[in-house]
């Protein structure tokens, strides 16, 4: 049983990957859309708080949302794996349900 | 209406009056409330504004959805779980929100507060227990 | 794998619209089903067949409607949140006396329990929002 959760917001604007990192439990996966990819970046002052739920819990960020932004593989943290439509189509198979943190 | 029973958890985040989201998500539980599903609010971060006594929008001229909270036990939605670190962040207890009562008809009728407050690792275990979650 | 969908922003303000539609044709295209999207809050105007993108950027209505006659995919505006925001179909605009209407092909206006039906339905749902 576990949960994917999506975070769709910049963390710099909002608390809602503090939020959703605060309520993964070990085994979900969290993925990163539209400007939450932002929170992937390293070198930022949130790297912390994710790198410390990373392994825990499996991170993701939506590859061509950071196309879009300029966001380069090379710039993520650590241990943060950007996934394709079709691979967030088999996260959501494979979790037991979808939660959105808007 | 159906004969699946599903966990259905309404995740409130968002603060009242400032955006609808809150407004809307609460026509989503009355009207899902009619297909006798097994269902569960949860309100953490912003959300738990929407539960705080004393909201009156008379000058502001918008509905005043509050008082709808205190109507959902007549709707069989019973189970309203609040945050307590949500709460404690923005300087709030129980005692600063509506009271919203249900009665028990497993109970004798008795009277029972629908409001509960769970920690923040509780509130992730709900929602850790349920078949579908819609998000606001 | 049913997979049912809600897209809750409005288009073109909020890229939800646009990240649910990439969404669900990688999910047909990997064999799943989507019998249902259901459009709420500002998403309704999704639905409009009135809007002009320019035309070098893409048209979000016109590529729903095309998904929508291409893999029978139900697209469902909820009626309260429509009303709010001037979106109608024929009924609706006759029942309140407005002089137009403005659903997209594709699309049709229905109330909140399709969107219960759709969670009771289908083994997953996935929200698409602001």
């Amino acid at each position: 049983m576990s949960t994917l959760h999506t975070v769709n917001k910049s963390p710099f604007s909002t608390q809602s990957l503090l939020s959703c990192l605060n309520h993964a439990k070990d085994g979900d996966t969290i993925l990163m859309i539209e400007d939450g990819v932002y929170g992937a970046a390293k070198g930022t002052g949130l790297g912390d708080a994710l790198a410390a739920r990373g392994g825990a819990v499996s991170l993701c960020v939506l590859a061509s949302d950071m196309e879009a932004r300029g966001l380069e593989a090379s710039r993520l943290i650590d241990g943060v794996t950007p996934v394709d439509y079709a691979g967030f189509v088999e996260m959501v198979v494979n979790n037991d349900r979808t939660q959105s943190w808007l | 209406m159906s004969e699946t029973v599903k966990k259905f958890f309404y995740v409130n985040r968002k603060a009242p009056y400032g955006t609808i989201f809150a407004q809307e998500a609460l026509e989503v539980v009355l009207i899902g409330a009619a297909f006798d599903q097994d269902v569960s609010l949860g309100f953490l971060d912003d959300g738990v504004y929407q539960l705080v006594k004393g909201q009156d929008t008379k000058d502001l001229g918008v509905k005043n959805f509050s008082p709808t909270f205190r109507a959902l036990g007549d709707y069989d939605v019973t189970k309203l779980f609040v945050e307590k670190e949500s709460l404690d962040e923005r300087g709030l207890s129980a005692d600063d929100l509506d009271e919203i009562m249900y009665e028990d008809e497993d109970d004798d009728w008795a009277e029972k507060p629908s409001i509960r407050i769970v920690s923040r690792a509780e509130m992730a275990d709900i929602m850790a227990d349920q078949d579908v979650v819609l998000s606001f | 794998m049913k997979i049912g969908v809600v897209v809750s922003a409005g288009p073109y303000t909020h890229e939800s619209s646009d990240t649910a539609y990439n969404f669900v044709k990688a999910a047909i295209a990997a064999g799943h089903e989507v019998p249902r999207v259901f459009f709420y809050h500002d998403g309704v105007n999704v639905g409009t067949r009135l809007s002009v993108p320019p035309q070098d950027d893409r048209n979000i209505q016109v590529n729903w409607s095309a998904l929508a006659k291409e893999h029978g995919t139900d697209l469902v505006i909820c009626i309260a949140a429509a009303q709010r925001r001037g979106l109608l179909d024929e009924n609706e605009a006759q029942r309140q006396g407005k002089d137009a209407d403005n659903i997209a092909e594709g699309f049709r206006i229905s109330g909140l329990g399709q969107l219960i039906e759709m969670g009771i339905q289908t083994d997953r749902l996935v929200t698409f929002g602001e």
